[in-house]
């Protein structure tokens, strides 16, 4: 067991994965030389050398193109898009090409890649460096979506999505670069579509992703002085989603809420709530409620930032609100 | 206003140059001009039929023709190994075609058929067929040039000596993707090859309207520290010579090319287009330098005799209609096939 950074996790999945399988290359902007413009990859060119580890221009279209054309004839590429904001420049390769192509050629050609992504608020870069755009990339069939919330699971989710033969999209939440956490030895292989429960309660169902996650955590010990119990699950996974973990946790504690850090219109728990809203009804006690972003780009300022965001006061006030 | 200040149907037109007689003694060998011409009427006979086809109500959507720009892909076919990779626009029946892919799973995947080449899944502008090296056809312009890199890195990587080739229309010269692709690939040396069917018009507007260069791919190649051919694309041998020396460049090493060859589609953008934006004596002049009249006055000169090249086209007419027949009497999908390979397990599902 060691304890490892957020931010050192990713360069220990990536050269875990790498040193397995000589298939598997990395590409992406700023990502050998200068080791990532957050850190996050220092040392995989000194390791692995520049035919495994690519600086690329600022050309996220030829990014995302390189790595699909690559997964298509028999590399597995992990293509780095700096921040999550910039999908929006390449979004033509993830929407139209990568996550179609196995389906319109009836199974005939894959792309076996991930690209992984800074995504997030909490640094105050402003509307155009923080958004959270995985609702984006889970509302596109053909492609899978991670977000993983500690070092250990971004490590075992960073090795499952480099090995299945399927797009994945891995988010990973800037704001938590630099937390730590305890990191098993050896190898470490996760699991795609799988929640995990960190806390139980009986008193309600508290649903998080990434940055929210901790905060979800801060909020379930801020009720439980106040005698709340509440059970948080860790959806770590969008596509696939787990949402038996989610239903049978309902099932125990009638209630559900959701804590997402994106924009409110149809984020990630819009869809979790209308699943839990069709199968899991007749559980449910009290009103469904999705604790979000406002429906606002985000400012810079650090103050109008963080009233933006969901904070432990916030989830533990509208928790406190709804159970009465 | 466009540069050329011409009121809409009304621009300038351009005509072919004659064709270059002098390419008849260029060092091909004749069974490689042979099959050329063979892959030429593959090309052109099955898009006539798809276009009789869709006059019988029975091909549906869309569906782009590449009726006299058959020499470029027929060119590259018979010019590429059979490992080599091409990627090719939703115009890519023809270069499906000449990467060997028969005529029946190409019009029953048209037909919406089970046994169509991607089982109705893609329909005209996805064809695919990666035992031949054909890695699909993309609609969305620009994409797969950056993808074609990424086929073209791979070899590279595994160290195969396989190439890649990018196959665009001249309206693709203007998106970003095709300047992303560009610099990509010559910065790396990738084993790349772009290939611009210039056939003059976008899709309704002409490309020189719109674009203030006179070769839209060939006049970008020096901003990327690269060479450019431009070639008669009407003409297969034009096309193979060029051909030849980019697959050989890539496959040593050398790095990529951009090749434009000037062309014209006889018909309009897509089936919703009969193309009267076209001036009729610029119309005329094309139909005139047909590739593949030319070409078979060209194997008559070179001594091929009539009755072996009457007995081709026999053969690939009897072909079609036999794979007309064929798709014609497919069954359609069956309704599980909705719900087959998003994933590669086969599935589709996204929750448990």
């Amino acid at each position: 067991m060691a304890e490892l950074t957020y931010r050192e996790a990713v360069a220990a999945g990536i050269a875990q994965e790498m040193r397995r399988d000589p298939s598997v290359v990395f590409l992406g902007e700023d990502v050998a030389g200068a080791g990532g413009v957050f850190k996050t990859t220092a040392g995989l060119l000194e390791e692995f050398g520049p035919d495994r580890v690519v600086d690329t221009p600022i050309s996220e279209q030829a990014i995302l193109g390189a790595a699909m054309g690559a997964a298509m004839t028999g590399l597995r590429p992990i293509a780095e898009i700096m921040f999550s904001d910039f999908f929006a420049v390449c979004w033509d390769l993830v929407a139209n090409e990568i996550a179609k192509t196995r389906y319109m050629t009836d199974g005939m050609a894959g792309c076996p890649l991930v690209i992984r992504s800074g995504n997030g608020a909490g640094l105050r870069f402003g509307a155009q460096h923080s958004q959270s755009i995985e609702n984006w990339a889970m509302a596109v069939p053909g492609v899978k979506v991670v977000a993983p919330s500690t070092p250990a699971d971004l490590i075992g989710l960073m090795a499952a999505s480099v090995r299945d033969p399927d797009p994945v999209l891995l988010f990973e939440h800037k704001a938590l670069y630099p937390t730590k956490g305890d990191v098993p030895d050896g190898e470490i292989v996760d699991e795609l579509g799988r929640a995990r429960v960190l806390r139980d309660g009986s008193d309600a169902t508290v649903v998080a992703l990434a940055l929210m996650v901790p905060r979800a955590m801060e909020a379930a010990d801020m009720l439980a002085a106040d005698g709340i119990e509440v059970t948080v699950i860790d959806v770590r996974s969008l596509v696939p989603l787990d949402t038996a973990t989610i239903l049978a946790s309902v099932a125990e504690t009638s209630r559900l809420f959701t804590v997402e850090e994106n924009p409110r219109l149809c984020g990630w728990g819009a869809e979790i709530c209308s699943i839990v809203g069709e199968d899991g009804f007749w559980d449910l006690d009290g009103p469904i409620v999705r604790i979000t972003t406002p429906h606002l780009p985000l400012a810079s300022a650090p103050k109008l930032e963080d009233l933006a965001l969901p904070d432990a006061d916030r989830i533990t006030a509208t928790i406190k609100t709804a159970l009465g | 206003m466009p540069v050329s200040g011409a009121p809409y149907g009304e621009h300038q037109i351009v005509v072919p140059e004659a064709f270059d007689e002098s390419l008849k003694d260029a060092p091909i060998e004749l069974d490689v001009r042979i099959e050329m011409f063979r892959k030429q009427h593959e090309i052109r006979q099955l898009e006539k039929r798809i276009y009789d086809l869709f006059l019988q109500g029975l091909v549906r959507g869309t569906s782009h023709l590449s009726i006299g720009m058959e020499a470029t892909g027929a060119a590259f076919g018979v010019a590429l190994r059979r490992d080599d990779y091409s990627f090719a626009t939703y115009r890519g029946h023809g270069h499906t075609v000449a990467r060997g892919v028969g005529p029946e799973p190409i019009i029953a995947e048209l037909l919406g058929r089970a046994t169509g080449l991607v089982g109705g899944k893609g329909g005209s502008m996805h064809l695919t067929s990666v035992e031949h090296g054909m890695m699909g056809c993309y609609a969305i312009i620009g994409a797969h040039l950056c993808i074609a890199n990424g086929a073209a890195w791979s070899a590279k990587v595994r160290g195969t000596d396989q190439v890649a080739v990018a196959f665009f229309g001249d309206g693709a010269t203007n998106i970003g993707a095709f300047h992303e692709a560009v610099n990509y690939a010559a910065n790396y040396r990738l084993p790349t090859i772009f290939v611009c069917e210039n056939n003059l018009y976008m899709e309704y507007t002409p490309i020189a309207e719109v674009t203030p260069v006179k070769h839209p791919a060939a006049d970008r190649a020096p901003a990327y520290g690269m060479d450019a051919t431009v070639v008669d694309g009407n003409d297969a041998d034009a096309v193979y010579l060029a051909a030849q020396a980019a697959i050989e460049r890539a496959r040593s090493g050398g790095g990529p090319s951009i090749i434009e060859a000037k062309t014209y589609r006889q018909g309009g953008h897509s089936r919703a287009d009969p193309g009267q934006y076209r001036p009729d004596p610029e119309v005329e002049a094309w139909l005139a330098h047909d590739p593949i009249p030319m070409y078979h006055q060209r194997l008559l000169d070179l001594g091929v005799g009539e009755d072996r090249l009457a007995a081709i086209i026999g053969e690939v007419a009897a072909e079609i209609d036999r794979a007309t027949e064929a798709a014609k009497s497919a069954p359609e999908p069956a309704a599980e096939a909705l719900w087959t390979n998003v994933w590669a397990d086969g599935g589709s599902q996204w929750r448990n």
